[in-house]
This record gives structure tokens, sequence and C-alpha cells, in this order.
């Protein structure tokens, strides 16, 4: 893993957690969004917005809905992240 | 014979306590939840006190994550009813869920929640609203989400009729127990509009106190010196059950609901009808429709928010129904006194009252009643401190804007 990604992952735990309200060691790349984490599709959509505000990019309906796992949205974050504009916060 | 509707449980958050039981200590103490306001910067606001709900946890009844899908106005009404649930002893198993009702009113909903995504909306653009907005703000999710909670599988909607949302609610569920549609409800209202537009909407309707100085003295129905009503949140829940199936389950009966009455004034968007002639025919109504002669009634309690015109609108529709029995023998306190006015909740929060005034036979004061109207000497409005009586039937007023009356009458159990 290189430390870029390992740096996403980790605030990506933060995000979800705090998002869905698990304990940020129960999240790693296979953890699935649907199955393991219960989320809905509406808590979905906010989880994305989430994403979008913690790594500044945007993430398109129809690319959003092929994100089954953790590892998926850090691929996608990795791949566009500071796209939109500079990010505005600092990893924590 | 018409099947009889009774209350097996009761819940309640306000500003006088968190439950129904230590809301109704405060009251029968005569303390006021009225306090300065804090929930926002009142500045610029000519009124600057409330009955917040000071102290309520939502995290106590609603899973964290769960809680960004709810305006306060749902969590309130999540809470009163869990308690209210809990204490009708329903089991988690018992077939009457499938028949159980959830009917609750709601005067305007999650403005709160309305105003912060306005904000999101005009400065980061429609992308950034949230998939709760809907469902976490419109009126119908307040029962929605405590159908789901309990599995209530009854009809549920939300009645809309501003301050009387909450005793109409009430009225619908008792109708629809005695024709059969249901064998039991959640019924009540829920109210959260201490919000920088709400209040600012009421103050522009020069509707509110501004006894900012002194909050607990600010709510003094037909005292000489009232000023306006005082906003206040909360929610109040019956449970209320047809009275053969209560009986056979051995659940312990709190009151019977006997009438309820409604009426439109037809007449002006706040304004009662001169005389209170719309509240006259409502309540009307409910003693026909529980088939009592006003002199059964023993206590009422009142609309009552404090306003000029309202509190001495409703004393002379009273005059009219009762006649001699208004300065003989009726007593008539409002609980607004303490409580503030909760608006949509504020009809269900005195359902609640009620109730317990009849299982406990006490009638709650009218405080700050420092010099009472002139025009209503001899009438007993339970002036500063509760009194008790033995009860045998409670009447329930409510009124809203727009012109629309509620009334509820209850029998000792």
């Amino acid at each position: 893993m290189s430390i870029e990604r390992g740096v996403i992952l980790g605030r990506m735990r933060s995000v979800i957690a705090e998002q869905l309200e698990v304990d940020p060691a129960t999240v790693n790349e296979g953890t699935t969004f649907v199955d393991d984490l219960g989320a809905d599709s509406l808590a979905i959509v906010e989880l994305v917005l989430a994403m979008e505000e913690e790594f500044d990019v945007a993430i398109p309906d129809d690319q959003a809905e092929g994100l089954k796992t953790v590892g998926d949205a850090v691929t996608f974050v990795v791949a566009h992240a500071g796209e939109k504009g500079t990010p505005k916060k600092a990893a924590s | 014979m018409s099947r009889r509707v009774v209350v097996t449980g009761f819940g309640a958050v306000s500003p006088c306590g968190l439950d129904a039981e230590s809301t109704w200590q405060s009251i029968r103490e005569g303390r006021s939840g009225i306090r300065s306001l804090t929930a926002f910067d009142t500045s610029d606001y000519a009124s600057k006190i409330a009955g917040e709900c000071v102290g309520f946890e939502p995290e106590r009844y609603i899973a964290k994550r769960d809680l960004r899908s709810m305006d306060r106005f749902i969590q309130l009404a999540v809470a009163a009813s869990a308690q209210a649930v809990r204490l009708s002893g329903i089991a988690e198993d018992d077939p009457v869920k499938l028949d159980t009702g959830t009917l609750i009113g709601v005067g305007i909903g999650g403005l709160a929640y309305i105003e912060a995504m306005d904000k999101v909306l005009l400065e980061k653009g429609p992308s950034r609203i949230s998939p709760y907005f809907i469902p976490a703000t419109i009126s119908n999710l307040a029962p929605g989400q405590v159908s789901m909670r309990h599995g209530l599988k009854g009809p549920s909607f939300t009645h809309t009729s501003a301050c009387a949302s909450g005793a109409h609610a009430i009225g619908e569920a008792f109708r629809g127990i005695v024709h059969g549609d249901m064998e039991a409800c959640v019924a009540g209202g829920t109210e959260a509009a201490i919000t920088p537009l709400g209040v600012a909407g009421f103050a522009a309707m020069r509707a509110l106190s501004k006894r900012n100085d002194e909050p607990a003295r600010a709510s003094r129905p037909w005292d000489v010196d009232r000023d306006g009503f005082v906003i206040a949140e909360g929610a109040g829940i019956l449970f209320l059950e047809e009275r053969e199936r209560a009986v056979r389950r051995g659940a312990t009966i709190y009151a019977e609901l006997v009438g309820y009455g409604a009426s439109a004034d037809a007449h002006h968007l706040t304004q009662p009808a001169p005389e209170g002639e719309g509240a006259q025919r409502a309540m009307r109504r409910a003693l026909a429709d529980a088939q009592l002669a006003p002199s059964a009634i023993d206590y009422v309690n009142a609309h009552g928010t404090s306003t000029h015109q309202g509190d001495l609108l409703e004393i002379e529709a009273m005059r009219a129904v009762f006649g001699g029995h208004v300065s003989d023998g009726l007593w008539i306190s409002s609980t607004k006194s303490m409580t503030g006015h909760l608006l949509g909740a504020a009809g269900g929060l005195e359902a609640v009252i009620s109730v317990l005034a009849l299982r406990d036979g006490v009638v709650p004061g009218t405080i700050n009643l420092d010099h009472p109207e002139p025009s209503l000497r001899g009438v007993d409005l339970v002036p500063h401190e509760a009194r008790r009586r033995p009860l045998r039937h409670v009447l329930s007023n409510s009124f809203g804007f727009g012109g629309t009356n509620g009334v509820l009458v209850f029998a000792k159990a």
C-alpha cells in the first residue's frame, strides 16, 4: 500500500465512523457499505457527500453506485483527490 | 353499546420536565419552565424568552446514527411516545400492534432543519443538500418514526391545525378506535419551533411576550399585565386503547376519553370569532359527544395562552356554553402559565395533564395571576397554586390560528 493510500484510508475510516457510528477499527478495505456497515440508500448518499467534503472530490452518482467497498472508495479518491482544487482540510 | 376508549399510557417531554411524571410534579408545584432563550443569539429579537426542553438528550431514545434523519420535533415525539408505549405495558409481540395507529399532530414541522439546509443551499448549492432533509422535516415522519420504532401498523398520519394539532390528533384517534379502524393508538402532538425563523415569525405577528427580564412571570393568562404568549417546545402523547381490550389484558386505566368536538371559526387568520363562537360550538359538540351536561365538568384546562383577546374570548365562550356553572363550581386554569405555549404539541401535553389531574384529583393552578381581568370576577381561575378536588370530568380546550378548534373531554377511570 502506498503512503498516500494509507493516509486516505485512515481519513476514510474517520469519515465512515462519524457518519455511520461504527468503530473505525472494524473498517478496512474489504468492508462493504451495505452488507457490513448496514448503510441504506440514504445513508450512502449522505456518506458520499461527506467523502466529497473531506477529500474535495466530486463523486458523480454513476460512479458512486460502483463504490461497494471501502477499498473502492479509497481507490476513487486516490485517482481523483484534489481535482476540484486545493484540499480544504489537512489530514487529521 | 358503542366502543369506549381509555388511556393506558402517557408520555411527555416539556419545559417543565423531561418525562410525564416530572412535568406533572413541576406543574402541581406551580413551577415555571420558562427561561431566557438559549437556542440561538436573541440580540436582535424583541422576545428573548422561551420554554425550552433543557437537558433533553435524544440519545437516550434514539441511536446516534439515526439522529441526523430527524429534526428535533421528531426526536421529541419519539421520546414521549416511547414513554407512553412502555407505560401501556403492551407486549413486544402483542398482535394489537397490527391495529395500533400513530396519529401525532404537528403545527409547523422541521423548521430548524429547513433553516440549516436553506443556508447550505445558498452557500454551497443544491448538490450539498442532505438526503435526510425531506424525511427529517416533513410532519408525518413524527408518527412515521414512532410506527417504525414500535412496529405499530395501524393508520399513521399527522393532523396539522396550528395550536390545536395535538388535540385534533387525539380526537381523531378516539373516533378511529370507536369506529373500529383501530384497537389502540399512540396519539398526541409534538413541536420544536424555537428557531431564528420561528421566533421571528411569531414576533412579527406581535404575538410574543417581551417580559424578557422576568421569564418565569411572562406567561400570565387572564392577568391584566399579560403581553402575549411565550413560545415553547415539547411533545405530549397518550396511549389510547379500546376499553374492553384494556380491561381483558389487565392494563392500568388512567382515564377514559369520552368526548371530542371540532369546529372552525370561518372568521380571521389569527383572531378568534366574536364571542368565541367557534370555540362555543366545539365545546358543545364535545359535551354532546360525551352525553354530558355542562355541569358535569369539574375542571377546564383552558387554551389560555396569555394573549389579550384570546384569553377573554375563551371565557366568554365558556359563559355561553356553561352558563352559571362558570362562576359556580367550575374550576378553570391555564397550565400554559407554567409550560408556555407548545403550539402543535399543546393539546397533546394538556391532554396528559388532564389525565393526571383526574388520576390524582389535583387541579393545577394558573401561576402569575396577580391581577385578574376585572371582567372575570367570580370565575375561579385557580390562581397561583394547585388545589385538590375529586374530579369526575375534565374538558381541555385547544384553539389554533386559522380559526380551528379542538375540544376533548376526559372522565375519571
